[in-house]
């Protein structure tokens, strides 16, 4: 299972990318993988603002529904659109086209309360 | 938590297990759709041994067949198989099964894991026939081997001609050097092929021979989670989902299996719901729009909001790329092509009613 070092992680199994005021959000690796084949991203907070470990969309999976918890607070700017009609780039591309929301106005508080890779993986045995 | 033969095999490969009617069991060993797809288009193996086997033995054992199930088992004849159902006194359903003729007086029946202690009782509570009762079922192991080429693999490992065997037909025969397996051509995926029963110490054999036989066809093992979609996408009915101890067999589409031609357990009830048409009905439904994966317990609404009916089963279908889903809806919504709405996480998502099965 991959665990890019320059991404951020939660407990809930979502990764965070920080890219200047943008935070790119996902689901890791191996949150995909317990899934398995992602059907439908849903994401019902586009242009809302959001708390940390809010439920910000839900992913379904052929057998399972799994809510979405936001890694920081702020406002969710985009979704992926690609996801629409693609969704199993959950699966194949966890943290590049899989991506999924991309959220703004957080706090470097909250950012630098956030695991990096080496505690995730231990949290996932890795 | 009790355990099927192959439960350590299951797990060396990698299968995630969970508990299901009580059983660990095999759910998904490596990608659900790719073993979906291994038994639509070629051969997969389920491990079903949760499945309960009964067997009903004495001059009178059609009499007792004939009290607790729906459909009318004078017609089998010998080595020939009925899916029926036990219908309860609440006008409910104790369990969906399969009926096997072995002959005049003996009788197999195939009864859902979760159910295994209901139905016996309720069938002993019903046995005024002195009929002799054997459960089967915690040393039987069932492999159901499906696709379009399970039979060319299965027919390697034995003498007995499968393409000569007719769609739920059954019969008894030596198979990969095991005597006396009951060789069954039935299995709960629409993708054909056979369910082969045998006793819990062949199990290990049966699997290994079998995929060593399925090779070439590149077999794959299947878990619930394959077992599930596959049966849906032919609209066929999940005991605990789309019936249960309150549905009615006419409502749930199952008509064809509650045959008025002799008596048995509530059948005035459930032929005046017949006779008056029933007030809601089992339907198939696809998605028209996005908006999420129906599931069981969402509730179906009408173009104006009312409440019409509950999913009971729903899923992406894999070999249709589609959500389609089965639900009891009001009589009234029930014709092909209606467009209905399902509420998933409060909007209303559009779908139409269509023919089951979906493909």
């Amino acid at each position: 299972m991959n665990f890019p070092d320059n991404l951020l992680y939660t407990k809930d199994h979502e990764w965070v990318r920080i890219e200047g005021d943008t935070a790119f959000i996902g689901i890791t690796d191996f949150a995909q993988h317990e899934l398995g084949d992602i059907v439908y991203v849903d994401i019902n907070t586009i242009g809302k603002s959001v708390g940390q470990h809010d439920v910000f969309g839900t992913v379904e999976a052929v057998k399972t529904v799994s809510d979405l918890f936001s890694p920081l607070s702020g406002t969710v700017t985009e979704f992926n659109n690609a996801l629409e009609s693609a969704p199993e780039l959950v699966n194949s591309d966890a943290y590049g086209e899989g991506w999924m929301v991309k959220i703004t106005g957080f706090n470097q508080e909250e950012v630098s309360g956030l695991m990096n890779v080496t505690d995730y993986k231990t949290l996932v045995g890795a | 938590m009790k355990y099927v033969a192959l439960n350590d095999l299951h797990v060396s490969l990698g299968a995630k297990m969970i508990e299901f009617a009580g059983y660990n069991m095999p759910v998904l060993y490596n990608n659900l759709i790719q073993e979906h797809n291994a038994v639509r288009n070629s051969i997969g193996v389920f491990d079903v041994s949760h499945m309960g086997e009964f067997l009903l033995k004495g001059e009178k054992a059609l009499d007792l067949v004939q009290l607790v199930t729906s459909n009318d088992a004078s017609v089998l004849v010998d080595g020939k198989i009925q899916y029926s159902c036990l219908p309860n006194d609440k006008g409910g359903i104790v369990d969906d099964l399969l009926v096997y003729r072995v002959s005049a007086t003996e009788f197999y029946l195939v009864v859902n894991a979760s159910n295994i202690e209901k139905d016996w009782n309720w069938i002993s509570k019903h046995n005024t026939f002195g009929v002799e009762m054997t459960n089967l079922s915690e040393g039987t192991s069932l492999l159901a081997v499906q696709g379009p080429n399970a039979i060319k693999a299965l027919q390697k490992l034995t003498d007995v001609n499968l393409s000569e065997m007719e769609y739920y037909t059954f019969k008894y025969g030596t198979l990969a050097g095991i005597s006396h397996v009951l060789i069954s051509n039935t299995g709960y995926t629409g993708a054909g092929g056979f369910e082969l029963y045998v006793p819990n110490a062949e199990a290990s054999k049966l699997w290994d021979a079998i995929f060593n036989a399925g090779a070439e066809f590149d077999i794959k093992p299947a878990g619930l989670g394959a077992r599930d979609t596959l049966r849906l996408e032919k609209g066929f009915c999940l005991y605990g989902n789309d019936i249960n101890d309150e549905t009615s067999p006419i409502e749930a589409g199952l008509g064809w299996i509650t045959k008025f031609t002799k008596s048995f357990i509530m059948a005035e009830h459930h032929k005046a719901i017949k006779d008056n048409k029933p007030t809601k009905k089992l339907v198939g439904f696809e998605m028209l729009e996005r908006g999420g994966i129906p599931r069981q317990h969402h509730i179906i609404k009408d173009a104006n909001g009312n409440v019409i009916g509950e999913v009971t089963s729903g899923t992406q279908s894999p070999t249709l790329s589609k959500a389609i889903g089965m639900g009891y809806v009001d009589a009234a919504h029930s014709k092909v092509d209606t467009e209905i709405f399902i509420e998933i996480r409060d909007k209303q998502i559009k779908a139409k009613v269509v023919k089951t099965p979906f493909l």
